[in-house]
Formats: structure tokens, C-alpha cells, sequence
């Protein structure tokens, strides 16, 4: 059905939108920059924080322009002097009990309320606010809150309710004492946050961002008695470029692998050579329950803020989760087992550091199931922060390759990264290992992309494998509750990011959807180009079962690389 | 899944009943004296006004008036259940709560005071009213009295400039005030010798 198109006039400028559009983006249309900040298209368009305001002369009133629809015939003044002056009003209060202290502030680089304070010229905060009300929450192993920067804008909750459908965050309170935060003004320790960190990608000013755990892992560094082994998740790769400029989607393997040598680690492997461990050990567990008639469908468990949902939300399907530790896990726990006996380093002197683009990933090397394998993790922009610190030229450095045993990785371990990746890798393992054929076709289609949900059937020899995808907490809860109303699948994979780990709460900001779709398309380049795009066909990987682990599945294995959780309430 | 196991998640969705009632019990029977058959009646009433709003957030903000009504404040394990009756996040309920002065996640006292510190009230001293009974009973604006005798709420404006600073006591006003008469007053509430109003 075809819109109506209006006609307006953006400081003179005569546009043609559609009905429904908003101010906002007609002004966009016309050329004109209105400054925002609570603002979230698509996500948190709630008219908050009044820094948008235009002023609408049929009426001679200001108009919140983020919400304010257009209509026709509209006269807009984007740049009045009344306009100016209450913009301006409008963020020395918001400043006024802001916890100004930039310098020192995680977000001094990318804050967009300091950013927005230069381009409307403040110079002077004529008003000073009730500040020291709140206190810090670093409760948690993966996220820093500090309550005392929040300007309310509401962007966290957004994504929190609507998004992750999560609902951990509120606000709470009236006025100077209002605060976002868990119900009950409960830390996050104790609430059913699942520490995904999507608030921490959308906060515009350091209010929540992730625990830092930079400075333990310097300490290690420089510990002469330490042997110091860092991973690096699938999605670090696509992403890591971004905080030093480049443009989206570069592909900056070599590079991210040469300042980690710099940083002085020991060994930089690579989480995707346990991805692909994960593979065969999770293709194993399928075909096993598929033959048993055991609980199915298979969830995958590779996303630690996806499982921390399913514990607390719906702790009914906690069989139905893979057994399988995520790649970091399995990561932890073959170096500290195989690879320190095989280069006889004592265990207590072995400090396994993980780069990841996730904030729950924290948290996951926390758990008491995983017996400490993984000493520190760090999120993506961590790392860019210890380049940083280390006056590393990473643009101008030659590119490196992982180190051998626990470096190399297939195709199939590169599409981890992305929504579908993990789906698309196992069935490339599965469907050969079932029908022993080769697979002619490796790419899956069907499971690729940004659409919330995808189901598709594949053939594998007699069986018509049913499997679906989900991306953000609120399709994963989606799927969950077709699957209570009799939906019948075999396998589902799910993310708790948006995009899947391309984009993790722990990556670079901006985090918009054109940022993720370019991630994306460098993640399916990897796997494109790499000689072995299939788990199985990993040379190191048939030589770990061959000289450790006999075969997937096996005790060794199950003591290794397998796990169980827990119901948490909500 | 073992029996065990079963037991676990059948216990995770069970109702908090035994939270609330030890609640209610102190408050209720302990504090204020009344029957333990109330703690019944309040059951019975809140069941029914969950059945008849289950699965209905919208409806969230009638139902709080009608708890608050009920049991005089709403705990957080009532929060909780309430969230799960209307399908709605305890975040959500608590928000609310949080954010209007009517409703209150802590028993109120026998005597609500609101004292007023809008403008007229203000400029008459309501201010040095507040430290007096904030020092006196030992509790701030939002608190009960350990006794609950007294529960003290500064407001906005009562509409009674006239009789600046004014404060009132379960609705019935006392106007030009001063520390030393708002005490005597709420003293005399204490003693019986000011009928409810």
C-alpha cells in the first residue's frame, strides 16, 4: 500500500516524506543535522532528553522533533535563536548532575554527551545538580555501573526490554534520585540481568560500561614466571579495526595477531581452533540424541548471555542445552591441560587471557563449572585500549599468523561470528559425518542474514533435519515459546547479541546495523577464503583426538570439554 | 530428568506465599493489633484481583491502587507476584511504585502526615517543621516510626496556602504551624485525644 507523501519545509527547504515520518528524518532528508542524544532509531524514540527541540512556526511552539510526526504544510526552524538557547538550557541541566570526570572516564574517546557539549559551544554550567546520590555496581564480573553518569535517557532499558526482552533494568525513583538500575534497587549481582552488555553498546556517557580487567592482565605480562597464552574469539577480528579508525568490515587478523606478540604474550592462538572443536564435539552430542531418541531439539551453548537467559527465564528446557563449553571454555581447559603437559608448564604458572567482542564472557570464566581455565577476559575494546596504552602502530604493522597446535582454524570456526555461523558449521560436519558423502554446496543461505528467526530443513541422506536460528534474547524467547506451543525442531542455534557476536556487548561503538552488516560480510570473507572450511578436516584438530582426546565424546572429552548448569530465579 | 531435578524446577515456580505472610503477620498482627483471620481475608482478595486482571499489563497501575488499598503497601514479594500475574517484569511494577508518591513498598504508620513544603509553606518556615519532626520520630519524608505510629510524607503544595505551613494528618488538616504546635499535635494523636478525621 502506498504511502501518502506530505510536503514540509525544513528552514526553508522544501521535502517530501511520507506520512508517519518523523521531523526528525525529514530534516535528515533536507540536509539538516538536528543534534540527538537519547534518540535510538528504531529502538528508543521516547523524547527524553529534549535536545532535539525545533521550533514549528504554524504553531509557534518548540517541537520535540524525534517524535513529533511530520505533517503537511509544516513550516520547521532548526537553527532559531529561542532554539539554540533551549538546546542549550535543555543540556547544562542534564550536565548539571552529570559526575563530570572526563579525563579519568572509560568513554572520554566516544562520549556522546561531551561530544554534544563541543557542538553546541558550552563553555559554562551555570547550574550544579545533587550529585553523590549513588553508588557504584561492579557487583558482577562483566559490567561497571556508575549511576552518578547516567543521564536517563533510557537508550539501556530500551534495549534491555524491547530488544533483549531481558527486562533487568528500570528506573527507579523521582527527580534527582531517579536511577536505572534492577528492581528493587538490587546491584546487578542480584538480578536476572544475563550481562550481555547491549546497554553498554547504546549508554552515550560512561554509565555502563564493562568491568576492566586490563591492568591484572599487564600484571601477568610482566610476571617473569608466567606463561602468558592469549585466544581470540572469531569476532574480535571483523571488529577491532574500527576503535583505530579504519572503516568497518576490515579484516585485521595479522595486524590483531602482531600486537598481541608486541603486547608480550607468550602464545596467540586462536579461539576458533576450539570453535571448531566445538563442532565435533556438539555434531556428536546431535547425532547421538537423534539416534537415542534423547531430549531434543539441541540448543547450542556457545553464548554465555543466551544460556544465563535459559537459567533464569526458562530453566524447563536446561536438557535441552548442548553440553558442550562455549570455545572459550574449551579453550581454557585443553591449554591447561594438553598443552601445558605437552610443553611441561606447570599449571598454576599458566595464565590463559581471552579476547572477546562479549561482556558475558566474564562472567562465563567465572563460573565455578569452569574450574578458572580462562584467568582473565577481555572485551575487544579492552584490547584496543592495551594497544593503545602500549603505543603500538597496529595500522603500520606487518601482518602475523597465529601460533601452530592451537592456532589454526577452518571456515567453519570463522562463521561463529555471526548469527547462523555455529548452525551453518555443524551441519557442514554433520551432514558428512552422517551420510559419509562429501558435501558438494558448503554455504547454507537459509541460515545466514539478520532476520530475527530462520528455520530451515536440510536433507541429510534419510533424515530431514529441522533447525532454526535466533538472535537477540527477544527472538530467542520467541522461538522458546513456539517450541512450548508444539514447534518441532532438531536444532537451534541461539545469540544473545543482535547479529550474533559481530554484535557483542563487548565490541567497538558505534554498534548500528550497517556497522554489523559489514562485520558480517568480512566474517563469510574468512571463511570464503580459507582452504579447510570444514570442522573436521582441521589437521590439529584430528591430531588432538589422536594424541588427547581419542574421539569426540569420549570420557576424556565429557571430563574436558562437557558441562551442566543451573536454574537461577528470576 | 530425576526427581530431584523435577522437584527443583517445580520449587522455582512456586508462589512466595510464606514470604509474604511473615511480612504481613509483623506488620499487621504484631504492629497494628489486627486479627490474623485479616491475613486470610487479604489472601482471598488479592487472588481475586490478580484472577481478574491475569495477563493484563495494562491494567497494572488499577491493580496497585487496589493493593495499596488492601494490605496499606505493597511488599516486594506482593511486586513479585503481582508481575507474575499481569505478565509484567517485577522492574516494571517496582518502577511504578517507585515513582508515585501514593503507592509504597513499606507499611505506612497509623498516622500519615504530609507536609507540605510548596512554596507559601516554605517561605513560612515548613522547612524547620520537617527537622523538628525528622529529629523528634527519627524518620525522614517516605519512613514509618518503628512503632508504626507515624508515617511522614513531604508534599508539594496541599492546596491550603492560606493556612501555610499546613500539614495533614489521614487527610484532616492543621494549618499555621510551627515546630513546637505540630508536635503537641501529632502528640495528641498519639495519646487518642485528636479523633481520626
Amino acid at each position: 500500500m502506498a504511502e501518502k507523501i506530505i510536503k514540509l519545509w525544513i528552514d526553508d527547504v522544501e521535502v517530501e516524506v511520507e506520512e508517519g515520518t518523523t521531523v526528525l528524518e525529514a530534516a535528515k532528508k533536507a540536509g539538516k543535522d538536528i543534534p540527538t542524544l537519547c534518540y535510538l532509531k528504531g529502538i528508543n524514540e521516547v523524547g527524553a532528553c529534549r535536545i532535539c527541540l525545533v521550533e514549528i512556526e504554524n504553531t509557534g511552539k518548540l517541537a520535540v522533533s524525534c517524535i513529533t510526526p511530520a505533517a503537511d504544510g509544516m513550516k520547521v526552524k532548526t537553527n532559531t535563536e529561542r532554539v539554540r538557547k533551549t538546546r542549550k538550557l535543555n543540556l547544562e541541566l542534564l550536565l548539571s548532575n552529570h559526575k563530570v570526570d572526563c579525563p579519568t572516564c572509560v568513554r572520554d574517546e566516544n562520549c556522546e554527551l561531551r561530544e554534544l557539549a563541543e557542538k553546541m559551544g558550552i563553555r559554562d554550567i551555570r547550574f550544579e545538580g545533587q550529585k553523590g546520590i549513588f553508588v557504584v555496581d561492579d557487583t558482577t564480573p562483566s559490567i561497571y555501573r556508575d549511576p552518578e553518569k547516567c543521564i536517563l535517557c533510557r537508550r539501556c532499558v530500551s534495549v534491555c526490554h524491547e530488544v533483549q526482552s531481558v527486562k533487568a533494568i528500570v528506573p527507579e525513583g523521582r527527580g534527582f534520585h531517579t536511577v536505572v538500575e534492577p528492581a528493587f534497587y538490587n546491584s546487578l549481582s542480584d538480578s536476572p540481568c544475563v550481562l550481555c552488555g547491549q546497554c553498554s553498546l547504546v549508554c552515550p556517557t560512561g554509565a555502563i560500561t564493562e568491568k576492566e580487567y586490563i591492568e591484572d592482565v599487564w600484571e601477568a605480562i610482566y610476571d617473569p614466571d608466567k606463561h602468558v597464552i592469549v585466544q581470540t574469539a572469531p569476532a574480535v577480528r571483523v571488529a577491532l579495526s574500527e576503535a583505530f579508525g579504519l572503516e568497518p568490515g576490515t579484516i585485521f587478523t595479522g595486524q590483531m595477531v602482531a600486537a598481541l606478540r608486541r603486547l608480550g604474550f607468550d602464545r596467540v592462538f586462536d579461539t576458533n581452533f576450539t570453535a571448531d572443536l566445538t563442532i565435533m564435539e556438539e555434531g556428536t552430542e546431535l547425532i547421538h540424541r537423534i539416534k537415542n531418541n534423547e531430549t531434543l531439539p539441541l540448543f547450542t551453548s556457545c553464548s554465555p548471555g543466551w544460556i544465563k537467559f535459559l537459567e533464569h527465564y526458562y530453566p524447563e528446557f536446561i536438557y535441552n542445552l548442548s553440553t558442550c563449553k562455549s570455545p572459550q571454555q574449551m579453550f581454557g581447559a585443553i591449554a591447561k591441560s594438553y598443552y601445558a603437559e605437552k610443553n611441561n608448564i606447570p599449571v598454576e604458572n599458566l595464565v590463559v587471557v581471552s579476547i572477546m567482542p562479549c561482556t558475558a564472557k566474564k562472567f562465563e570464566a567465572t563460573r565455578s563449572e569452569m574450574n578458572g581455565d580462562v584467568d582473565y577476559a577481555l572485551t575487544t575494546r579492552e584490547l584496543a585500549r592495551m594497544i593503545k596504552q602500549a603505543g603500538i602502530d597496529v595500522l603500520n604493522l606487518p601482518e602475523e599468523e597465529h601460533d601452530k597446535l592451537l592456532g589454526v582454524s577452518s571456515g567453519a570456526a570463522a562463521i561463529f561470528g555471526a548469527t547462523g555461523g555455529v548452525m551453518e558449521a555443524a551441519l557442514r560436519t554433520a551432514y558428512e559425518i552422517l551420510t559419509g558423502e562429501e558435501l558438494k554446496e558448503l554455504d547454507f543461505k537459509q541460515v545466514r542474514g539478520f532476520k530475527g528467526i530462520k528455520e530451515a530443513e536440510v536433507r541429510i541422506g534419510d533424515l530431514n533435519l529441522k533447525v532454526a536460528v535466533a538472535h537477540g534474547l527477544g527472538n530467542a524467547r520467541e522461538i522458546l515459546e513456539r517450541i512450548k506451543a508444539g514447534a518441532e525442531y532438531h536444532f537451534v542455534e541461539f545469540m544473545a547479541c543482535p547479529g550474533g557476536c559481530i554484535g557483542g556487548g563487548g565490541q567497538p561503538l558505534p554498534a548500528t546495523e550497517d556497522v554489523l552488516e559489514k562485520r558480517m560480510a568480512a566474517i563469510y570473507e574468512i571463511d570464503k577464503g580459507k582452504k579447510i572450511r570444514k570442522s573436521h578436516e582441521n589437521p590439529y584438530i584430528k591430531k588432538i583426538y589422536e594424541e588427547y582426546l581419542e574421539e569426540p565424546g569420549s570420557h576424556r572429552a565429557h571430563e574436558l570439554l562437557h558441562t551442566h548448569y543451573v536454574a537461577r530465579g528470576v | 530428568m530425576s526427581a530431584l531435578e523435577e522437584r527443583e524446577l517445580q520449587d522455582y515456580y512456586e508462589v512466595e506465599w510464606d514470604d509474604i505472610n511473615s511480612e504481613l503477620k509483623a506488620v499487621l498482627v504484631e504492629k497494628k493489633g489486627k486479627e490474623e483471620s485479616e491475613i486470610d481475608r487479604i489472601h482471598e482478595e488479592f487472588a481475586r484481583i490478580i484472577a481478574e486482571n491475569r495477563g493484563k499489563p495494562e491494567a497494572l497501575i488499577e491493580v496497585l491502587h487496589q493493593v495499596q488499598e488492601l494490605i496499606g503497601f505493597i511488599p516486594k514479594a506482593v511486586q513479585k507476584e503481582i508481575a507474575k500475574g499481569l505478565g509484567v517484569s517485577p522492574g516494571e511494577v517496582a518502577s511504578v511504585i517507585s515513582f508515585y508518591a501514593h503507592f509504597s513498598e513499606k507499611p505506612k504508620g497509623k498516622y500519615k502526615i504530609a507536609l507540605c513544603k510548596g512554596t507559601a509553606c516554605y517561605v513560612k518556615g515548613s522547612a524547620e517543621i520537617i527537622k523538628k519532626i525528622e529529629e523528634k520520630y527519627g524518620i525522614k519524608s517516605g519512613e514509618s516510626t518503628d512503632d508504626g505510629m507515624f508515617s511522614l510524607e513531604v508534599v508539594r503544595c496541599l492546596g491550603a496556602c492560606g493556612l501555610a505551613p499546613v500539614m495533614t494528618v489521614n487527610g484532616k488538616a492543621h494549618g499555621l504551624l510551627n515546630p513546637e504546635k505540630a508536635i503537641n499535635i501529632l502528640e495528641k494523636y498519639r495519646k487518642g485525644e485528636i479523633k481520626e478525621g
